[in-house]
């Protein structure tokens, strides 16, 4: 593993370093939390320690004697707030269940009380002294607890269209040569972002201003304006730098408006920063699932039939789901398909996206019974894929805009050394330890969603880019800077970037992997509009064309491929002519095919994302290929997965370097969801026990010694103007699987239920 | 509450002799649990103002002495420890990480409290250990990092910590310091089980603060294995401590310590008399690993302890007579 940026190959932009890095490895960096308030109070969550039931009474005489406490606000004198719908309904909410509305507990962790105090000490100190009398009531845990309800997930989610059906299934199956038919299940997952679940709230006069970690400055603007009953205008949302979202922080939470609402009341700016294990509760997670594949195929490889069936828990009154058969009844070349999602409902905190939330849990399913089918074949599971790839998705019939999922598996394959493999299983060892290798395929939609962007470049090349795009870690400032600089053919020091900023000119949520492909699109398509407006003033008549490219350096109408200027601009010349100090543009860009209210949506804080199988005449998918090296120890049987290697292509990679960061931290997330993350219920309180980083494991860097990207060059020009494919939510698909799959290489035992601890090894 | 600095010289007029008193060594342990409101002590001594007397490490000719607040890191990469007493060196340097080690002490680390989630965790009543007469909600609850032997019916936690096997197996002495002066005794009477009463988990009284341990002779044929779900940061599922004296192939003198299986630091004492006298074979060694388990008992989830135990324990004997010894 080298820690060198890769260099770039065909249509990749240059591996520069991060707009950021200085600022965040020196602490300057300014995350929600560290911005300066004037005078606060800070806040303390008390939450519930029942799943289910409701507060009979509290004991507030403790808590209110410790010195330095303000105020206890609870369901009997909490700021009264509207309810908001849930995102997937046209709402705004990661969740309908309001906190501090009645006595009523719907899931563990609920917030039950705030705590005010002078300090964050005084705050948790009367907090852990407010004593609750509760009427507690049994609750459902899980798939398994009595008391859920089932029901199929289309018709209940407005977001989950179609089970996705074509020819004849059950007819194809019963025919086919080689069957198999086998269970999965995925556990549940928490985010557990560094950056904690914080929010501080500041009024000054009708005007609010809130400082929170999140994925969708416009969404929160709007949905605490609409809690709140007020002009979403008259609501700021700062986050210039997000420490981790994974999704965690794309739909609002209660939260913030009941912040917002006491600082209202308190009439002073308020700081909460809720402990780690109340970020199990008070935000969304991954829910657990569970899947029935059946395959069949003809005795040389081919598909025939294919079957995918999913369950997923949500709570009682939001039927969230990830709906991943969407991507794995598309996935393969495969003539008769069926599928079905349900939703068990629960007595939980409501589940939301977390990283890559369709794919992560569904491919883990058929990538097993890929492999599971491979060996039923007697085939490589290399050969099996190349055998039912395909360039056009079986559903519908619409081509893959492009699909570089082969080239990747055999770029990976070389890289990782997958020749060496002796197909075997427990055929490979090295002393105390079983050697197995294994692969999978991954894939990611490619998303888009309308963005406005702003730009303004002065005589001297200095050029600042408004967008209220969002950093949560992945390099949005950079590309961002990239893409203009290399659009108006300014150096890169010279750009300045804003995002995180409700006050900027819309971007989406961040979230889907849709935001490089969206806030860059808008961004070449402003700095378009002011390369258009120096031309004109320097060549008013069209047929100067080429000769105002030459003494200038642009041309009037840029091709969408090359997002660069040919050369630098003569901008004191350009602005003499146009007799102007400044160049300032600001434009809205959509994608096509995105619904016609899309931009009325945009400045509402509603993403309208178009893309993935979802557009009207082809599909869009980035791919690739993961290969993993597992180790099991004889004696031990602890399960070390030492090399990852991963190969890639979606479209024009913006910056190597930061792309593969993403791409490695997803392969090490992808392995950690199959041996390490899971939230462990107690299925007789619907409570989660080991909700801290103590207990919930994530890798550490001795569990991860090689990692390997391999970036492949892939063009697209069917997709957005940057011919990007969102690749944050690519590289931690499939690795459960591939895991899995060397796992039943090193020991021959096929394990499918995540995620895999020491103690399901039997060797 | 306020912290105060203990110097040597307030040692006679103790202010530590309150029950509801703490030292603050490292802080590693004491400073979590404060914060999740699981200890409320009335003071906090800060006791590193000691550190000059208490953290020397002293490896003589036949003895090892040990200051409690000796660094975990320094003693973990001290080379004659590393020589001559591997299974103290490597049940610290498997320990947490590094930046814990570097804070935390030997008495601190001995006196770490268990991991189990409820006992971390005051919005469950039911803990025996926090809320004596409580109940206890790991017993039919999660409980995959629980101890399978040494257990009660009251509580099942597993004690956490590495080095005090090393300790126990190689038949330290723990000194203690109090008002009365300094006392000695065998480490393994430190620790108590849970038996009735799992809120009192060690025998020092309040007012006594463990100042040194010395470990008798020499032990390079020494071995500590570490079984757990990542490879580093992470507390035991089933740990080994094994010393072995072999002349000729046959193993004079044996000893056998578990980690991560138990409630107290725990001492195999059946397997060390079946080993003693014999030649090493592998027959030996599972005969040895289900003696030391026959009395194991595994709830829900972590029943799977008792054969990883077995196979852990049977691996560190492996390796411990097959290791080369550097002299
Ligand atoms: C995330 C994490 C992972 C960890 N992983 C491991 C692991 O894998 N293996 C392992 O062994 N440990 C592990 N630990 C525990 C760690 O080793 C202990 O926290 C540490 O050794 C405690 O030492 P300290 O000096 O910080 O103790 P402190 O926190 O200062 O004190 C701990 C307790 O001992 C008392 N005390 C301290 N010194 C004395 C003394 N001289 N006499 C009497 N009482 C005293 C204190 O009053 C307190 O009650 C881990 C800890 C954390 C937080
Ligand atoms: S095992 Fe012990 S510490 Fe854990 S809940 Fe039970 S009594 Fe408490």
């Amino acid at each position: 593993m080298t820690a060198a940026a890769p260099e770039p190959k065909a249509n990749m932009g240059q591996p520069v370093p991060r707009y950021d890095a200085a600022a965040k490895v020196t602490g300057r960096a300014t995350y929600a939390s560290d911005m300066p308030l004037d005078n606060p109070a800070y806040a303390f969550l008390v939450t519930s320690a029942i799943a289910k039931g409701r507060i009979d009474s509290f004991d507030l005489d403790d808590a209110r004697g410790v010195r330095g406490v303000i105020d206890i606000v609870t369901h009997e004198n909490a700021p009264k707030l509207k309810e908001s719908k849930l995102f997937s309904n046209g709402g705004y909410a990661g969740t309908t269940i309001q906190p501090l509305k009645s006595a009523d507990i719907a899931h563990d962790g609920q917030i039950i009380a705030v705590v005010v105090a002078e300090s964050y000490e005084a705050a948790r100190e009367a907090a852990n002294r407010v004593k609750v009398s509760y009427t507690a009531v049994a609750p459902s845990a899980s798939f398994d607890s009595p008391g859920t309800t089932t029901a199929a997930a289309k018709g209940q989610n407005a977001q989950f269209k179609e089970d996705p059906e074509v020819g004849d299934f059950a007819k194809a199956f019963d025919k086919a040569e080689v069957k198999l038919t086998a269970s999965y299940d995925t556990p549940t997952q928490h985010h557990n972002p560094m950056e904690l679940f914080t929010t501080s709230c500041a009024w000054m006069g009708d005007n609010l201003v809130i400082y929170e970690g999140s994925q969708y400055v416009y969404g929160l603007k709007n949905g605490v304006a609409e809690q709140l009953g007020i002009d979403p205008d008259k609501i700021r949302v700062v986050n210039p730098y997000v420490g981790g979202g994974f999704g965690s922080r794309g739909s609002m939470t209660p939260r913030t408006a009941i912040i917002a609402g006491i600082a209202k009341r308190l009439n002073r700016p308020i700081k909460l920063v809720p402990t780690r294990d109340q970020g199990f509760t008070i935000a969304t997670y991954r829910a657990e699932t569970r899947h029935e594949i059946r395959l069949g195929a003809s005795r040389d490889g081919k598909l025939v039939a294919l079957r995918h069936e999913g369950a997923e828990v949500s709570s009682r009154p939001d039927a969230y789901c990830v709906g991943g058969t969407k991507t794995t009844t598309r996935l393969y070349a495969c003539p008769n398909v069926d599928s079905l999602v349900s939703i068990v409902r629960a007595d939980r905190n409501t589940p939301g996206f977390m990283r890559s939330p369709p794919e992560v849990p569904y491919l883990f399913a058929l990538e097993s019974a890929m492999d599971e089918l491979a060996v039923k074949l007697n085939m490589d599971p290399v050969e099996l894929r190349r055998i039912n790839d395909t360039t056009n998705e079986p559903i519908g019939g619409k081509p893959y805009t492009s699909r570089s999922l082969m080239a990747c598996f055999d770029e990976a394959a070389k890289a990782f050394g997958w020749s060496q493999r002796s197909p075997q299983p427990k055929s490979m060892s090295d002393g105390d330890w079983l050697v197995g290798y294994g692969c999978a395929a991954t894939c990611y939609p490619t998303q888009m969603a309308p963005s406005a962007a702003r730009v303004r470049l002065q005589r001297d090349g200095r050029t600042r880019v408004e967008i209220a795009g969002h950093e949560i870690g992945t390099g949005a400032y950079t590309i961002i800077a990239q893409t203009a600089a290399e659009r108006l053919g300014v150096p890169l020091e010279k750009v300045a970037v804003l995002v995180g900023d409700s006050e900027l000119p819309p971007a989406p949520v961040a979230g889907g992997s849709n935001s490089t492909a969206s806030t860059c699109s808008a961004v070449m398509m402003v700095c378009d509009q002011i390369r258009q407006r120096l031309f004109k003033a320097l060549m008013p008549s069209d047929s100067l064309t080429d000769k105002a490219k030459e003494t200038v350096g642009i041309s009037q109408a840029p091709s969408t491929q090359v997002a660069k200027s040919d050369r630098p601009l003569d901008l004191e010349k350009a602005f003499d002519e146009l007799g102007a100090g400044v160049v300032e543009e600001y434009g809205e860009w959509k994608p096509e095919g995105a619904p016609l209210d899309s931009f009325k949506a945009m400045h509402s804080g509603h993403a309208r994302l178009v893309g993935g199988h979802a557009m009207k005449d082809k599909i869009a998918y980035a791919f690739g290929a993961e290969f993993v090296e597992v180790r099991v120890n004889r004696f031990t049987h602890e399960i070390r997965a030492p090399r990852l290697v991963g190969a890639f292509a979606a479209g024009r990679i913006m910056n190597p370097r930061t792309a593969r960061s993403q791409l490695m931290g997803g392969l090490i997330w992808g392995m950690s969801s199959a041996l390490l993350e899971a939230t462990e219920i107690d299925q007789r309180n619907a409570r989660y026990v080991n909700d801290n980083l103590a207990d919930y494991l994530v890798p550490v860097n001795a569990d991860v010694p090689g990692v390997e990207v391999i970036l492949l060059s892939e063009q697209d020009d069917h997709i957005n103007p940057a011919g990007a494919k969102g690749l944050g939510e690519l590289a931690n698909v499939g690795t459960n699987a591939a895991i899995c799959n060397a796992i039943y290489h090193a020991t021959g035992q096929r394990i499918r239920k995540l995620p895999v601890r020491l103690e399901n090894i039997e060797v | 509450m306020a912290v105060q600095a203990l110097s040597a010289a307030a040692a006679a007029n103790n202010p530590l002799t309150k029950a509801t008193a703490q030292p603050l060594a490292g802080g590693t342990t004491l400073i979590d649990l404060m914060k999740l409101d699981v200890m409320r002590p009335a003071a906090v001594i800060d006791i590193n103002p000691l550190a000059r007397g208490w953290s020397a490490i002293e490896p003589g000719s036949d003895a090892l002495r040990l200051g409690a607040l000796a660094k975990m890191s320094d003693v973990a990469a001290h080379a004659e420890i590393e020589r001559n007493y591997p299974v103290i060196a490597n049940s610290l340097k498997l320990a947490a990480s590094a930046q814990l080690r570097n804070m935390a002490t030997l008495g601190g680390n001995v006196m770490q409290r268990t991991r189990c989630s409820y006992f971390r965790d005051v919005s469950y009543e039911n803990c025996n250990k926090r809320n004596p007469g409580s109940g206890c909600a790991a017993m039919d609850g999660v409980n995959r990092m629980h101890a399978v032997l040494g257990t009660s019916d009251r509580c099942i936690a597993t004690y956490p910590g590495d080095f005090a096997q090393a300790l126990i197996a190689l038949d330290a002495m723990v000194e203690i310091t109090g008002q009365a002066g300094t006392r000695s005794m065998p480490f393994a009477q430190l620790h108590k089980p849970p038996g009735d009463a799992p809120d009192i988990e060690t025998t020092l009284q309040p007012g006594e603060l463990i100042s040194a341990f010395a470990v008798p002779g020499r032990w390079p044929r020494s071995v500590y294995l570490k079984a757990r779900d990542r490879q580093s940061y992470e507390f035991a599922l089933s740990s080994a401590a094994v010393a072995l004296d072999v002349q000729d192939g046959t193993i004079r003198d044996a000893r056998v310590a578990l980690g991560g299986v138990a409630t107290v630091p725990w001492r195999a004492r059946e397997a060390e008399a079946l080993l003693k006298g014999q030649k090493f074979d592998d027959g030996l060694a599972q005969r040895v690993a289900d003696a030391a388990f026959a009395d194991a008992r595994g709830r829900r989830h972590n029943s799977f302890k008792i054969a990883l135990g077995k196979r852990v324990m049977t691996r560190a004997l492996q390796q411990a007579v097959t290791m080369e010894i550097r002299s």
